[in-house]
């Protein structure tokens, strides 16, 4: 008997995997922000700073397709020169945070107790600051430019992404085929970046879905504490709060904006959860 | 008391990506009241799925597809999800391979056993526990009053085996579904918790079915066997008729794998007056010095011999290995290899040293990565210490796969689209690649099926008599280790107890603790549990036994 003659299972689906329609549509909404981040605000007609006649809080009509805001701006103009902040900033922050944390706690995980421990001592520092207390200090000390934006919600939100890649490492590095690559005399960096990374980019990718709402949030919340980016300019988060007061009255003017963040945080998150390489190791 | 068991046309399908496949084929058997049946079988020869059948469950995916299943006279299938619930614990109860994770660590064991009784509002509580008790001593179990006060992490495996026994017997159940009880045990504790169960389930006279994959277990603990392949009966019999006079093929086959067989690796060699290969002296290593896991271990192993390393769990065999290969630092002895001293750890070694020991864990499933292809499992090897690329490397893939039998249209999968037997191929090619002097093998077979592991087996005695390869068999298995080793090493308390070589294997006399050893492999015959002596007969081993036997 020979277990090689044997029937061997059916082959498991090819590598390149077919993509659902659902990571394509998400795809494309995601695509769509991008495009209206880079090209959007010099196809406006109105560049939305003029307040001009129109009612506040006017509702949805030809001129005005999102309505106005509260100083009876043209909402849509304001949601597409927004685009640029919330994606630009929020998405790159999100894509710092999870990357350098996930580079980190790799190193961590591969690496001696002693910079583990440095390491982790380190990022619990960091955790142990409150966010929008250095986020103030950032901004006091270097203004609130873009970069400066990216690079506080960058480090806010670096501790939770390396201690989750960490202790998901932690039990990769466990691993017998670890250990092999280990006995074969592999480096560090073969081992965080060959054995171990592709063991845990799943769950880091739906983590960063996750963290990216929390970055927009952020960023929102600063905006209203005058921190963020700075009035007349907004992000989304900052229109929907400028625009609060049109709650009960159910205006386009806060409705549009909160679209604008679902669609895009959903957009993320669907994409995420429907690559092919997750379908496929949820199938095995 | 147990009831008569009658299954007629059992179908259970599984939900697979082109529809439904079926897993248990029109399945018929019969099993009269206080009888034991076994079901025996490869993995995935539909036992489990079969024996969870007669509780009306199938495994999330699955789906009874057909069939009538009665116990007395419950028809099974016909009860809805509620009665089935009054079913499962009180009528039918079911004992699970590994007690150690059926059992919720942060509540008692008491708890834990009179709860069937109390779901089912059987008896009051102090009645259960009387009862837990009396379960307890007859199931031979240490200090009955008071073992149950325990939590699951203070009992060993064998008496939690036990004690879930106790668990499936409180509400005296019709039906008792054994599933693979004993496979995750040692040889030694094996025996004890077969004769309980043996015991408990004949006075009783409760009906069981004993799902397992080792025939000579079966062959102890039942009146009859139901042989299945690919989810179809291909024998049902007595055991005495299936084990001397198998009429299935297949059985035969079965049979054949599960008996001990000495396999030619080629003149035994480890005689002659060449330098060494491998010679470990003084050997410690411990979790600093108050907690030694080995000690003053000696070991000589030549070119192109075969040693085995047997002991119980916690003896300190792998640890030896882990030493050997640099991933545990000593603490005190040398490690000479081929003439050379070894560093203490991995990064003192130099990449040739590396080289030319490579390490075959037990559990093929995470000694490949998952997200790797097997090609690029057998290329790193390949890359890294040879520098080879393009034609060769795909070339040395395709050799090296052919080597372990496997078909080349492999090389394109993930370790997930693999059975067991293959991944442990893979796992062998892949420390064939670095073409070392020495493979430490850590349990290679433990996890495989009787059939898929002599298939192994075969394929390394293979290699060692083409390629002159060297291995360190880690084993709890002595039937495995004698099967492919020109020496025996018997450990116990992370030290070395005796040296036996091949030619002394039938000669004694051996080594108390060797003896034991070799008494408790179950053998393939009927009655073989009522002739071994009593393992509580041997007196308790004391590192201090002088060794008694070495080559």
């Amino acid at each position: 008997m020979n277990d090689a003659t044997l029937p061997v299972p059916a082959p498991a689906r090819s590598r390149r995997a077919r993509i659902g329609p659902l990571a394509w549509a998400s795809a494309a909404v995601l695509l769509f922000w991008l495009v209206a981040a880079l090209v959007g605000p010099s196809l406006l007609s109105d560049s939305g700073g003029s307040m001009g006649e129109a009612a506040v809080f006017a509702p949805m009509s030809a001129a005005h397709w999102f309505g106005t805001d509260f100083l009876g701006r043209d909402v849509f103009a304001r949601v597409v020169q927004g685009t640029r902040y919330t994606v630009g900033v929020a998405l790159t922050a999100t894509l710092l945070a999870s990357g350098m944390g996930t580079l980190l706690a790799l190193l961590a995980a591969a690496s001696g107790r002693w910079i583990d421990a440095l390491l982790s001592r380190a990022v619990d520092t960091l955790t142990s600051v409150p966010g929008k207390m250095f986020a103030l200090i950032m901004v006091a000390a270097f203004g609130s430019a873009m970069p400066t934006l990216v690079a506080t919600a960058a480090l806010i939100y670096l501790p939770g992404a390396y201690r989750i890649a960490r202790s998901l490492a932690v039990n990769i590095d466990a691993m017998d085929y670890v250990t092999v690559a280990r006995t074969r005399g592999e480096g560090r960096l073969y081992i965080m970046l060959h054995e171990i990374l592709p063991n845990i980019v799943g769950p880091m990718a739906a983590d960063l879905g996750l963290r990216f709402v929390y970055v927009v949030l952020l960023l929102a919340s600063l905006s209203f504490l005058g921190l963020g980016v700075q009035p007349p300019a907004a992000d989304w988060g900052s229109l929907v709060r400028e625009n609060i007061g049109a709650l009960p009255l159910g205006s386009a003017a806060i409705v549009m904006p909160a679209l604008a963040i679902a669609s895009l945080t959903i957009a993320v998150n669907l994409l995420i959860d429907n690559l092919p390489g997750r379908s496929a190791r949820g199938e095995r | 008391m147990g009831a008569l068991v009658t299954v007629s046309g059992l179908n259970v399908v599984a939900q697979g990506r082109d529809g439904e496949q079926p897993i248990v084929r029109d399945l018929s058997f019969g099993i009269a009241a206080g009888e034991v049946l076994a079901l025996i079988g490869e993995s995935g020869s539909g036992k489990t799925t079969t024996a969870l059948a007669l509780m009306g469950h199938a495994r999330t995916g699955c789906r009874i597809a057909g069939g009538s299943i009665r116990i007395g006279d419950t028809d099974v299938l016909a009860l809805d999800a509620a009665q089935q619930r009054a079913l499962r614990g009180r009528t039918v109860a079911y004992i699970a391979q590994s007690a150690a994770a059926s059992f919720n660590p942060s509540r008692t064991i008491m708890d834990q056993v009179v709860e069937p009784a109390r779901i089912h509002k059987l008896m009051p509580r102090a009645e259960a526990e009387a009862k837990a008790v009396a379960l307890f001593r007859e199931l031979a179990l240490p200090d009955p009053a008071h073992i149950g006060a325990r939590y699951p992490h203070q009992v060993s495996g064998g008496q939690l085996q036990r004690l879930m026994a106790a668990m499936a017997l409180i509400s005296d159940p019709e039906l008792v579904i054994l599933d693979e009880p004993t496979t995750a045990l040692d040889v030694t504790t094996q025996i004890e918790v077969l004769r309980a169960f043996r015991r408990v389930v004949r006075e009783r006279r409760t009906t069981a079915v004993y799902v397992s994959h080792d025939l000579a277990v079966v062959a102890q603990m039942a009146d009859h066997i139901l042989v299945l392949r690919d989810g179809a009966m291909r024998e049902l019999g007595r055991t005495g008729q299936i084990i001397q006079a198998p009429r299935n093929d297949y059985t035969q086959s079965l049979l054949a794998a599960a008996q001990p067989r000495q396999r030619d690796a080629g003149p035994a060699r480890g005689t002659t007056d060449e330098r060494p290969l491998l010679q470990v002296s003084g050997l410690g290593c411990g979790y600093g010095a108050a907690k030694p896991i080995l000690q003053d271990i000696d070991l000589t192993l030549h070119r192109g011999q075969a040693i085995g390393v047997i002991g119980e769990s916690g003896s300190g065999k792998t640890t030896l290995a882990r030493a050997i290969a640099g991933l545990i630092a000593p603490s005190s002895g040398h490690i000479v290899f081929d003439g050379r001293e070894l560093g203490p750890a991995l990064n003192r070694r130099s990449k040739e040293d590396l080289r030319r020991i490579q390490i075959v864990f037990q559990m093929a499933d995470t000694a490949l990565n998952p997200s790797h292809t097997i090609e690029r499992i057998l290329a790193r090897p390949l890359q890294f210490y040879r520098g080879l690329r393009g034609e060769a490397l795909r070339a040395r893939i395709a050799q090296l796969l052919d080597l372990v039998q496997l078909p080349a249209t492999l090389a394109q999968r993930l370790p997930g689209g693999l059975s067991g037997g293959q991944k442990q191929r893979v796992n062998l090619a892949r420390a064939l690649a670095a073409e070392p002097d020495l493979i430490l093998c850590d349990e290679v077979t433990s996890a495989l099926d009787t059939v898929v592991g002599a298939a192994v087996l075969d394929l390394m005695a293979q290699l060692r008599r083409e390629l002159g390869v060297s291995y360190l068999f880690i084993s709890h298995d002595l039937h495995t280790v004698r099967s492919v080793c020109d020496e025996i090493v018997v450990m116990q308390h992370g030290r070395k107890l005796a040296q036996v070589a091949r030619a002394d294997f039938e000669r004694g006399p051996h080594h108390p603790y060797y003896e034991l050893l070799a008494r408790s492999v179950p053998e393939l015959r009927c009655g073989w549990l009522d002739d071994v002596a009593d393992v509580r007969d041997v007196p308790a081993l004391a590192p201090s036994v002088p060794v008694l036997s070495t080559p």
